[in-house]
């Protein structure tokens, strides 16, 4: 056991990871279903206004984005934390951060990049034009992984509560809106046919530095939750 | 001789005591500074070429949002002072700070919005920074969910810090927005490096009730942390000394 490596340790925990959600794969449509059902309710209460809808597509797109990341954020440690597992983690001897970045990674895969796969069919049934489809395309996959990585943090410190839910949406929501507004601006961009360079660069530059940052402070928090 | 310093101010019971030495000062001070910046703010200084009697608002405004950033940055460094070096009264400062602090954005949000309206003919604007001021005040609505949530103290303290430290990229954002983004808020009348573009008579009053804020957070904070003391070693023996005397 003390000769695995941290590359095997990473993949390892990787794949079971994976391995368990496909064994739940009920599971993984849901927060997909959700995304487009969130979606698809803006439409219904705006009312049939092409105009209006076609003005707020992206926004709505990515409102519900960030509602689909949020609900499903509560599962990324909660049956690691019921059965124990979460605990051997802790003791291991690799860095719990690199540990805690396969975790998050293996939670993207599951949860954002599905929201990836049908965001240009959302797209299209909110009017928006083919032209900036792949820029929504690019902001969601560079705007869903910071997403995991921010809300990580904030699963960890709420991971040791009984109704850590609420508390969880209170902590991460206001710290997604940067992502959330740079990514709106630039699809709002893209659809005048103005270059979105700015916006991407600032949204790469996000991921980055959250890519580097949050995996430590989701460590951090987890020793706490579990002292 | 800093060393000792720090090391008595790491017990809860010296702390204890020098703060309640300390509360009356800073109350006097901020009792002073009040008077004065209000009075010289709301009778001394003149009306506004532009804006007349209404831009007096300012003499809150303007202290009241400075405090919200400045606790935020006393919160997120003595956030990463106790989780660094474990160090107990930084960790209450960091909790007794949030209420405060949060009351602060919501006075800044609140004279801001009041000041809005007969000057930009709106209560509120989604602009840069009233944005992120908002978001300051759901910060500091998150940090004071989750030290409520958690049952043990001083777990919720460290889970706190670092929430504390994790927001703290959002006070860049607030500085810098109405300079990044040019919107409807305007831009900073005082920088450190240029000439105030404010004349004297105005800005001596604003900077005496930017003194007086920060005295009166460090009254209550003080408070607050003496209070939190006390509850954290009510089963210390001098904690319960001093309840005996109290009750006599």
């Amino acid at each position: 056991m003390s000769t695995l490596s941290l590359t095997s340790a990473f993949s390892l925990l990787l794949k079971r990871d994976l391995v368990l959600a496909y064994r739940r794969r009920a599971e993984l449509v849901n927060p997909m279903l959700f995304f487009v059902l969130v979606t698809a309710m803006f439409p219904l209460g705006i009312g049939n206004d092409t105009k209006l809808i076609e003005a707020v597509g992206p926004g709505v797109i990515w409102v519900a984005a960030l509602l689909a990341a949020l609900l499903s954020l509560d599962s990324m440690f909660r049956s690691d934390y019921d059965d124990g597992s979460l605990e051997q983690f802790m003791l291991s001897a690799h860095p719990v951060s690199i540990l805690v970045l396969a975790k998050i990674l293996a939670h993207w895969l599951v949860t954002g990049l599905p929201l990836f796969i049908v965001a240009p069919l959302l797209a299209v049934l909110l009017n928006i034009p083919a032209s900036a489809i792949p820029t929504l395309m690019l902001t969601l996959i560079l705007g869903t992984p910071v997403l995991s990585l921010i809300g990580s943090v904030g699963v960890a410190l709420t991971v040791g509560l009984r109704r850590g839910g609420v508390i969880l949406s209170l902590l991460v929501l206001p710290l997604f809106v940067p992502v959330l507004i740079f990514a709106t601006d630039a699809v709002k961009t893209a659809i005048v046919g103005i270059p979105t360079t700015a916006q991407l660069s600032i949204l790469s530059a996000m991921l980055v530095g959250s890519l580097v940052l949050a995996p430590m402070a989701t460590a951090a928090s987890l020793r706490i939750s579990l002292s | 001789m800093i060393i000792r310093f720090f090391h008595q101010m790491g017990s809860p019971r010296y702390f204890y005591n020098v703060a309640g030495k300390m509360i009356p000062w800073f109350m006097a001070g901020f009792l002073i500074t009040l008077v004065l910046g209000l009075y010289n703010g709301l009778f001394v200084a003149p009306p506004d070429y532009q804006q007349g009697e209404s831009y007096r608002i300012v003499y809150i405004h303007v202290p009241a949002a400075w405090m919200s950033m400045f606790i935020y940055v006393v919160m997120a460094v003595s956030g990463l002072i106790s989780l660094v070096w474990r160090i107990k009264m930084t960790e209450i400062i960091v909790i007794s700070s949030a209420t405060v602090g949060a009351s602060f954005t919501f006075l800044a949000l609140a004279t801001g919005s009041l000041w809005g309206k007969p000057m930009w003919g709106t209560w509120w604007v989604w602009d840069a920074r009233l944005t992120s001021e908002l978001l300051l005040l759901f910060l500091y609505l998150g940090i004071i969910a989750l030290h409520s949530a958690i049952e043990d103290k001083r777990v919720a303290a460290r889970a706190v810090s670092i929430l504390a430290l994790v927001g703290v990229v959002n006070i860049p954002i607030i500085h810098y927005s109405v300079e990044w983004w040019n919107t409807l808020h305007q831009p900073a009348t005082i920088t450190k490096f240029d000439k105030p573009s404010m004349d004297m008579s105005m800005l001596i009053p604003l900077l005496t009730m930017a003194i007086s804020f920060k005295l009166y957070y460090g009254a209550v904070v003080l408070m607050r942390a003496r209070a939190e003391i006390v509850e954290r070693e009510r089963n210390s023996r001098w904690v319960q000394e001093l309840v005996e005397k109290e009750a006599k």
